[in-house]
């Protein structure tokens, strides 16, 4: 276990926010309350889920919603804490630590938020190792653990427990309601994991990993070196495409961001056209109508000059981005993991083929 | 016969023009002085000298960079409270909480959060706590505080919250200044509180020099009501802008935008702005700037409003070129003082200008004083100027195929009759006052941004459209004029019903 600083976890929001592959929404508002809880003395803590005991209970925690009323009803470290202080009342039984459900985007963060209130380290890792929109995207399903009980809370001391669900879909459909109801923003606790089940079905290190994603933009950047070619290196990633955005189509179906972009090749991309599909993260990317890559490789726009990452709410007409793909969790690539995942999942009739093979 | 004077305050030059119906008849350029007024006085004594009919003008329009200057060097600000109602919600989050720490120290007076606001379905989050703005307003009076801004949890939805909390500020202080934030930003609230607060903070600035210009427009023997530029190109009366400062922040680029299609005739096109320093690239869509979607940030401080999306390159008339060790054009330039450093006009340092005399390009000054310069270095200088505004161009265009350029600015002699990714380079008369120009032909506008459940798309933004028209009209445009320029939707994720985030602008002509 050891201390985290400030300066981290402003490298994590700019990391985390890569790893997002387009969802996740942005850290932004979650970095604002960790420099407010800093400024008032916290320090958090991450711990290697080695030193976890294999009865040790975890909360996995995660904020749940419409991005855009998160933009106004900003989110609150007490909320997050009081979902797991529900879960903990609910089972009788207290949390060894807490973790993040998805290490992309600002849900990265809301373990530390959770963890400053409550004096529990964070565990490094999370269940996606990248974002993604629904429950059943997890390694935790993809290894068939209890998907209940889940604690959600929202600002004004509303709270439901969720006992029991009939499925991971069951789960979602009963929690997505409830988040509605009290105006789609709540904080939510997971099923609660064991030790033993952190360690075996975790995506472990992730993280470490957002860190020294944002760590490595802001070095570049210092130096006026090329962020994305820092990214690439750290991670083993592969550049895909160079242009300009020059279409973009979004529209809202089953309660989901889906959509196409289409980019037009510059540099040595010039004259070809890449073209991605989106349901809320990135899914699929086509090279001039030719499957080029795939979920649940990690498909990533990033701003050319910043290496800043774009959401798929953010693309607009004219933005300069490059294209990446970064290695995808093992556990993702499993026939298992393929089959929550992969291309099929997202409605896409493909094979998966990653561009790392 | 419609008669205009435009006026645009820039960093170096103070621009003006009378224009009757479409035609310029008159401009005049002075140098800016430090206290802005002087030199807008100068140019309307210049303006009335050479077009004595500016007097019977209907209209006056000024754009002035004067309020987002003293934002980025922290001078003439009011100290302010501020006002937050959404509580239990953001309750981690207070006013000022991403502001710049010396910016903050020096505006923060009172800050207040108490319990109301709203849902994004308009359901109330909880009561509004009217007890409690009751006695935070008699705080703000005892503390001499004498302006106010304040921001409710989705108050661009409803914003009853807002509303009553001036109503009760009113009451209890009725000298105080109130800014609210409905009336200035999007979603997203933070960003819009922190425009909120800039506001507040310039508002007695801003009441100030509209009185100051409106005493230089009489002193000038100009009768005309005057308006004030705002960052999408459209105008609001002195009286009325003055309570909105931010609204003008970027009103200088937008009026030079503005100007350029209006002297071209054509609505679609980029333009390029080459000043002293610096060129400004931007994208006109039916007439008007495209706006950036993103956040801006004003001295450091994050917001949220309309601006226009531009892209500057250190390149101007100005600019330095160095020789050695490489050809090296800029960054840096010598801005105002070109008349006296530059070779040509008899100093010792190599401008762009230079160059572009060199050539041929443009005659001034003593071209005998750059003879000497290698064609070899002339040449590679205008290629690499070239290349410059090529990239810069092409950064900027949103469309495959070639696109037309106008060109405007004392600069605007730099840019190649001819370039890669442009179909044509258009030069029109008056492109050295464009941006007065822009403020000279500025129309009234009104906007929406809501979120619509359980209609159609075509319902949503009917809805949308009718809103933004009483908005326009309410701000002094002539009903059958009003025309939408923007419609933007964006379907929402997460929500329930079929929500959709529709924004629509319509402008009008200023009725008479």
């Amino acid at each position: 276990m050891r201390p985290v600083t400030l300066d981290e976890i402003e490298s994590l929001a700019i990391g985390a926010w890569i790893l997002g592959t387009g969802g996740g929404g942005s850290p932004y508002l979650a970095l604002l309350n960790m420099r407010q809880l800093y400024r008032q003395g916290v320090t958090c803590h991450l711990m290697d889920a080695s030193e976890l005991d294999d009865d040790d209970m975890v909360a996995v925690v995660s904020n749940m919603g419409a991005p855009l009323v998160g933009q106004e009803r900003l989110t609150d470290p007490r909320t997050m804490a009081l979902a797991v202080t529900m879960m903990e009342e609910y089972l009788g039984k207290k949390f060894r630590a807490v973790m993040s459900l998805e290490i992309g985007g600002g849900n990265s963060i809301q373990p530390f938020m959770a963890a400053a209130i409550l004096d529990l380290p964070v565990i490094d890792g999370d269940c996606m190792g990248r974002a993604f929109p629904e429950a059943q995207m997890t390694s935790f399903a993809i290894h068939d653990l209890r998907m209940y009980p889940l604690t959600l809370a929202d600002v004004r001391d509303n709270a439901v427990v969720v006992a029991r669900a009939a499925s991971w879909k069951w789960m979602e459909r009963i929690s997505r309601k409830a988040c509605v109801e009290v105006g789609s923003i709540a904080s939510t606790c997971k099923a609660p994991r064991t030790g033993k089940e952190i360690k075996d079905c975790a995506i472990l290190g992730s993280t470490t990993k957002a860190i020294g994603i944002g760590r490595a933009v802001q070095a570049a950047r210092k130096a006026h070196r090329d962020p994305i070619e820092a990214v690439l290196k750290l991670e083993g990633g592969i550049k895909l495409f160079v242009g300009k955005i020059h279409d973009i189509a979004r529209r809202t179906t089953e309660g989901f961001l889906r959509g196409t972009a289409a980019i037009e090749g510059l540099d040595e991309f010039r004259g070809h056209t890449f073209r991605l599909a989106f349901q809320n993260e990135f899914a699929v990317g086509w090279l001039d109508d030719v499957p080029r890559v795939m979920t649940p490789d990690l498909i990533c726009v990033l701003d050319t000059v910043a290496g800043d990452a774009i959401g798929t709410e953010t693309l607009r007409y004219g933005q300069r981005v490059t294209v990446i793909a970064l290695p995808a969790p093992p556990i993702l690539l499993t026939p298992k993991g393929i089959e929550h995942v992969g291309p099929r999942a997202f409605g896409y009739d493909l094979d998966f083929r990653s561009v790392f093979a | 016969m419609r008669r205009r004077i435009g006026i645009d305050v820039g960093g170096t030059n103070t621009d003006a023009v009378l224009l009757e119906d479409d035609a310029v008849v008159a401009a005049v350029k002075t140098p800016t002085t430090e206290d802005v007024t002087t030199g807008i006085s100068r140019a309307l004594a210049g303006l009335v000298e050479r077009a004595p009919a500016a007097r019977e003008a209907q209209a006056a329009m000024i754009g002035t960079t004067h309020f987002t200057n003293a934002v980025v060097q922290r001078r003439d600000l009011d100290r302010v409270a501020a006002v937050r109602v959404g509580l239990p919600s953001g309750a981690s989050l207070p006013p000022f909480v991403d502001w710049p720490e010396d910016l903050a120290a020096l505006v923060r007076g009172e800050v207040v959060m108490l319990e109301g606001g709203h849902e994004f379905d308009g359901r109330p989050l909880v009561p509004f706590d009217a007890a409690g703005m009751r006695a935070a307003a008699r705080r703000v009076r005892a503390a001499g505080i004498r302006s106010v801004a304040v921001a409710a949890v989705f108050s661009p939805l409803n914003a009853a919250c807002e509303e009553q909390a001036a109503s009760i500020l009113h009451e209890e202080c009725p000298d105080v200044a109130v800014t609210l934030s409905h009336r200035l930003g999007r979603i997203g609230l933070l960003e819009r509180e922190n425009a909120a607060l800039l506001n507040a903070c310039l508002v007695e600035l801003a009441r100030k020099t509209a009185r100051a210009f409106t005493a230089a427009l009489r002193a000038s023997g100009i009768a005309a009501p005057l308006y004030l530029t705002q960052n999408d190109g459209t105008v609001t009366l002195a009286e009325v802008a003055e309570a909105y400062p931010v609204y003008s922040f970027a009103s200088g680029p937008t009026n030079s935008m503005r100007g350029a299609a209006f002297l071209s005739k054509r609505a679609d096109a980029l333009v390029i702005d080459v000043g002293g320093t610096t060129t400004d690239i931007g994208s006109l869509r039916h007439g008007f700037p495209r706006e950036a979607n993103s956040v801006v940030e004003i001295g450091d401080v994050r917001t949220l409003f309309r601006m226009p999306d531009l892209l500057s390159m250190g390149l101007g008339g100005g600019t330095r070129v160095a020789m050695a060790p490489s050809l090296t054009i800029g960054p840096t330039s010598v801005g105002f003082r070109l008349t006296e450093q530059g070779l040509v006009f008899g100093g010792d340092v190599l401008t762009v200008t230079d160059v572009a005399v060199a050539a041929g390009l443009i005659d001034l000054g003593d071209r005998s004083r750059v003879a000497a310069l290698p064609a070899s270095l002339v040449d590679s200088t205008l290629a690499r100027i070239r290349a410059m505004i090529e990239e810069g161009v092409d950064r900027m265009k949103t469309e495959a195929g070639d696109v037309p350029l106008i060109a405007v600015g004392g600069g605007s002699f730099l840019v190649p009759p001819r370039l890669a990714g442009v179909s044509e380079v258009l030069n029109v008369p008056h492109q050295a006052v464009a941006n007065a120009v822009g403020a000279a032909i500025a129309q009234v506008s009104g906007e929406v941004d809501q979120i619509f459940q359980d209609l159609s798309r075509d319902e949503a933004i009917a809805r949308a459209r009718r809103a933004a028209e009483d908005k326009a009209v309410a701000a002094g445009a002539d009903r059958a004029t009003v025309s939408v320029v923007e419609v933007e939707d964006l379907p929402l994720s997460y929500l329930p019903g079929n929500s959709l985030r529709t924004r629509v602008r319509v402008v009008g002509e200023i009725a008479r």
